[in-house]
């Protein structure tokens, strides 16, 4: 056994982990690679971490990973470029094995690696590699090789790229389902590195396989390289070829390549263009909006205003607003919930007049929506209306659904709907709000669940900031400083939350006046948890306030918790003290 | 002879194949005279892999058994050359693998349920880079096994001696990674600089590999939470990357790479629970569409459903039921006309299910009935009043069809299990004993030719005529019963469960 000299004795520990029994000293010195290729050297990091590293593909997935990690960034640590192909075996390696996580990491160092590789290195050893990989004998050396034929494919000799392409071509017509989904998905990557002459004559003869394969799960991925492929292909190839697929794809027998369609539809019809997207796209994606399967409809609906986008606002008029209409009432939550999410996108691409028309009679529904998440949706993108055609058309729906949702028995649509209470403020001006949801806002300080409390708090802060100290201390400081009489010690304490809150907002004046003298006055309450958090309030007011505050009231309040009978006040009110005497050193 | 598919055989105009002549190959775990059962050796599951190169079996004790294949598996010589001129004398022997403990007891304190860690189901997935991976399931939890042969590696060389590190007279005390326990963490920092060459003094851990080999089993995934009821079936999609796994009211889809989710695909439960009449038995993947599943209910139905026409798949592409024979009708119709299992030919064009009292086989192309019924137990039928008494008449009888679809055969009770005949116009039907000697109870007069019933002119009954007294005169023993049994998918050879027995018979 070497013995090694002091300074070297933690980079021999690292070293040595790098087979100790423990996982977690394995994981940390595979993390330091770096390091121990430094240590070594170029020269023995390339003749000796490296092979050592290959041998290594046994261990446990984590540590395969972090390994697959480290590698991808290697090359300045195995001396540069010329040598990046002796980091390739060990890739090849973690490419093979089965846990999917450990093969794409392994894949995408490759991909870094090969992309920074010499042409000649490329032909030399990455090719090979690939061509080894694709003939695995297990699937999952296959799989990984789908996702490199890219790399690989530039700067080869035209022999090389002919045989790539037919091995290529042999995996999309593999025999296990696993080779052909990844070969399925790497189309797209793989045809954008294929010369134009190739990718109709051959490409296309692959894509066209796919699509027909028995698997529903190959040709659901097929579907995804529709729109890779067609922004490759010149317009009348796209429309020749891909549109019929698509078309054909939004009528199958598969929901889940129905709902994929819909999915892509609207990059689908960026490949084919504005005229076929009238003629052909529109009826399709119509018949997706009416589909049996309501998977296919949320998916489609998602979308309306993306499509909508694409066209002009006649067209969507006439044949998509029909079909929002109709799913504005869809039996189907999901559905309605998701068309909720986009349609209020929609009043821009209309403008006033059509929305006002057409669009409003749907929000009107979908506010009034049983579902709370549907009329979530709609609050929470109010914005985008309001810019179009104002908010006073909607308020008087508008109310009673806020109402509802801020009383609603789940508290998540509780807590969602407070979130969006700053927003709807900032759109509905300050007069609504005074009238309407001022109570709203002091009622949720006194929720059951103190989830609600704490945002209830949170969001007397934000409004404060949205509207300022002076309407806060006329609307908001009042109410919550009277809760500081409630029977009950858990609202006593939101007030002091809320003060906690608010005081930076409001300034160091109506801390003083307001806030202060309430603070001081809990601190005689009976209930140890409050006095302590008044402990720990002082604690955050004295940045706040002046130094003359914190020495006439502040300190003595808290010299008085000191000496309380309960332990943690005055473990609080202790910590509280020693950092007024900590800012008061540092200032001195 | 590999997999041949069913239509093919079974219009086969040169007529049915003869009947086969069933061997003893061997037993594993057989009891000797007076040894008592323990009762977590009882096997709770069999399987073959999709090679027949392997065989899984899981106990009550919740223990998962291989085994491999030994005489085809001469890796020197051409392995098809020695299969031509020994074949006559080749069938599939068997040699324990190895076994991992796949399921512990568990206590759901919620429910304040016990769960049992008996192996209700097992199925194989695809093998990867020379390991074999499996599914097991109890009544909660399902897992994904890797069975792997590793070799042993030493390491033979450090840098630090781990002896002297031990000891007191060497550096200071250290913490994990090299970094010294009185040092800052920066002294292993990128600032710190190697010389261009690197440290000659420092080596890598050699390791060396012995030749010698363990297998090792790694649960790779658990699937859990995802059924409030008892799973009873688990089945592979032919995609590769998904499975279903059923319990008494739902059937969830899985992908076996994400174990935090599955997608509820059927579900029968009734909003009101006193609504319920039907529950799920079995359910598996058609071999070939992955699209294609198939589930049984205790009403004795069975439904096919096309995973493309919806995502919750509560209404049926195809339902296949046998009519209710009119005046038949007793308190114990419902009870044995329950499904207790259902499996695909290899083509998938048939499906086999069995019931308490039958066999049947139906096309899946014909809604209207099965193509044949085979008779098991019709010699019970007087007896259905005591099987009800002691519980028998729920007992859950395998059901398996031979890898060329040509036979069919299932369990019974008294150690008994029987082989028919599938293909048109087969009059085949055996009755075996689990035992060294499975002729010993072979019923002597054949089955009588096929006697068709109504219109249906494929629709045969046999072996109903097997006389219900037995062969011996013994009485059937209900307690020893024979419920799980697996028919090598290319070979004539069958493994079947008595106890805690593994016999494997050959034709």
């Amino acid at each position: 056994m070497a013995m090694v000299d002091e300074p070297l004795y933690p980079i021999a520990v690292l070293i040595d982990e790098l087979k100790n029994d423990d996982i977690q000293l394995r994981l940390n010195s595979i993390r330091r690679l770096s390091t121990i290729a430094r240590a070594l050297g170029e020269e023995r990091t390339r003749k000796e971490l490296i092979p050592f590293l290959s041998e290594n593909s046994d261990d446990d997935d984590e540590v395969l990973l972090a390994m697959a990690e480290e590698l991808g960034v290697f090359i300045p640590f195995v001396g540069g470029i010329e040598y990046a192909h002796v980091l390739l075996p060990p890739l090849e390696s973690l490419c093979t094995v089965e846990e999917t996580c450990v093969r794409e990491k392994a894949l995408d160092s490759l991909c870094k690696i090969g992309s920074q590789m010499r042409e000649t290195d490329l032909v030399d050893s990455f090719v090979p590699l690939v061509k080894r990989l694709a003939a695995g004998e297990w699937f999952a050396a296959r799989v990984s090789a789908c996702g490199i034929f890219h790399v690989a494919y530039q700067g080869c000799t035209d022999v090389l790229k002919t045989e790539l392409r037919s091995t290529y071509s042999l995996l999309c017509q593999d025999d296990m389902p696993m080779v052909r989904r990844a070969a399925a998905s790497n189309l797209g990557k793989f045809a954008t590195t294929v010369e134009s002459t190739y990718l109709i004559a051959e490409i296309m003869t692959m894509f066209d396989d796919l699509t027909k394969d028995d698997q529903d799960s190959v040709r659901l991925l097929a579907v995804e390289g529709c729109a890779a492929l067609g922004k490759l292909l010149e317009p009348q190839d796209c429309v020749a070829r891909i549109l019929p697929v698509i078309v054909n794809f939004s009528q199958d027998k598969s929901w889940r390549v129905r709902y994929m369609v819909a999915n892509q539809l609207y990059e689908l019809c960026e490949a084919v263009g504005p005229d076929c997207t009238k003629t052909d796209l529109v009826p399709a994606y119509v018949r997706l909006l009416r589909d049996n399967e309501a998977e296919v409809r949320i998916a489609a609906a998602g979308k309306v205003t993306k499509f909508c986008r694409l066209l002009n606002p006649e067209l969507a008029i006439q044949h998509i607003l029909p079909c929002v209409k109709e799913l504005s009432s869809d039996s189907s939550q999901h559905v309605r919930s998701a068309l909720a999410s986009v349609i209020m996108g929609m009043a821009p691409i209309l403008g006033k007049d059509s929305t006002i028309e057409h669009l409003l009679p749907i929000f009107l529904s979908l506010l009034k929506d049983e579902f709370p998440d549907v009329r979530l949706n709609i609050i929470s993108k109010l914005d985008q209306v309001n810019q179009v055609i104002g908010i006073d058309l909607l308020s008087q729906s508008l109310l009673p659904a806020i109402v509802e949702l801020a009383e609603d028995r789940h508290w998540r649509v509780r807590l969602a709907i407070i979130e969006y209470v700053p927003l709807l403020a900032s759109q509905l001006g300050i007069g609504f709000f005074d009238d309407k949801l001022g109570a709203l806002c002091m009622q949720w300080l006194q929720d059951k669940v103190y989830s609600i409390r704490e945002a209830a708090a949170n969001n007397l802060k934000r409004l404060a900031e949205e509207f300022g100290p002076e309407w806060a201390m006329q609307h908001l400081v009042p109410q919550v400083l009277d809760m500081v009489n409630n029977p009950h010690y858990l609202h006593r304490m939101m007030v002091l939350r809320a003060i906690s809150l608010m005081a930076p907002v409001m300034g160091s004046e109506i801390t003083c006046s307001k806030f202060l003298p309430v603070v001081v006055e809990a601190s005689k309450d009976r209930v140890p948890n409050i006095k302590f958090n008044v402990a720990k309030l002082l604690q955050s007011l004295i940045p706040i306030v002046d130094q003359s505050v914190v020495d006439k009231t502040i300190r003595q309040c808290l010299v008085d918790l000191s000496e309380d009978p309960d332990v943690d006040v005055r473990y609080f009110a202790n910590q509280a003290l020693n950092s007024i005497d900590g800012t008061t050193a540092a200032q001195s | 002879m590999n997999g041949g598919d069913v239509t093919s055989s079974s219009a086969a105009t040169s007529g049915p194949p003869p009947s086969l002549d069933w061997r003893f190959s061997q037993v594993f775990g057989e009891r000797t005279a007076g040894e008592e059962v323990q009762e977590v050796d009882i096997i709770s599951a069999i399987e073959f892999d999709k090679s027949g190169d392997h065989l899984a079996t899981g106990d009550r004790g919740g223990r998962v058994v291989l085994f491999e294949r030994t005489d085809t598996r001469d890796h020197g010589g051409s392995r098809r050359d020695l299969e031509q001129t020994d074949y006559a004398v080749r069938h599939p022997e068997f040699r324990y693998k190895t076994e991992f403990q796949s399921h512990e007891p568990e206590f759901d304190y919620l429910k304040s349920l016990e769960i049992e860690e008996k192996i209700n189901k097992i199925r194989w997935c695809q093998p990867a880079n020379g390991a074999l991976f499996l599914l097991s399931t109890n009544d909660k939890t399902i897992k994904y096994w890797k069975v792997q042969e590793k070799k042993i590696k030493k390491i033979s060389e450090m840098n630090i001696d781990p002896s002297k590190a031990e000891s007191s007279s060497s550096p200071p005390q250290l913490v994990a990674n090299g970094l010294p326990a009185d040092k800052a963490h920066g002294y292993l920092s990128n600032d710190f600089s190697f010389p261009p060459g690197g440290i000659p003094s420092l080596r890598l851990p050699v390791v060396v590999t012995s030749q010698e080999t363990n297998l090792v089993a790694r649960c790779r995934r658990v699937y859990a939470h995802a059924h409030d009821y008892h799973i009873n079936s688990i089945s592979n999609s032919s995609d590769g990357e998904t499975f279903i796994s059923a319990d008494d009211l739902r059937v969830n889809l899985w992908n076996l790479e994400i174990s935090n989710q599955s997608f509820n695909i059927v579900d029968v439960k009734p909003t009101n629970m006193e609504d319920l009449t039907e529950v799920i038995t079995s359910a598996e993947f058609h071999p070939i569409h992955c699209n294609m599943l198939a589930y049984s209910s205790s009403k004795g139905s069975i439904r096919l459903i096309d995973m493309r026409q919806s995502a919750l798949c509560d209404s049926h592409t195809k339902l296949f039921e046998e009519p209710e024979a009119p005046g038949s009708r007793s308190f114990f119709t419902e009870i044995i006309a329950s499904i207790s299992d259902i499996k695909f030919s290899k083509d998938g064009r048939y499906i086999l299910s069995r019931d308490y009292m039958t066999l049947k086989l139906w096309d899946i192309n014909m809604d209207s009935g099965p193509v044949a019924s085979y008779q098991v137990h019709e010699h019970l039928r007087p007896r259905l009043c005591d099987l009800y008494e002691n519980d028998s008449i729920f007992d859950k009888f395998e059901c398996c069809l031979s890898g060329d679809g040509l036979r069919v055969a299932t369990g019974s009770y008294s150690n008994l299990f029987r082989v028919f005949g599938a293909s048109q116009g087969s009059t085949e039907a055996a009755t075996l004993e689990a035992s060294k000697n499975p002729m010993r109870r072979q019923i002597q007069t054949p089955a009588r030719p096929s006697r068709s019933i109504g219109s249906m002119t494929r629709v045969v009954r046999r072996g109903s005529e097997s006389p219900g007294t037995e062969a011996n005169g013994n009485a059937y023993d209900f307690t020893t019963k024979l419920l799980h049994m697996a028919w090598h998918p290319t070979e004539n050879s069958i493994a079947c469960a008595a106890a805690n027995s593994l016999y494997m018979y050959y034709a």
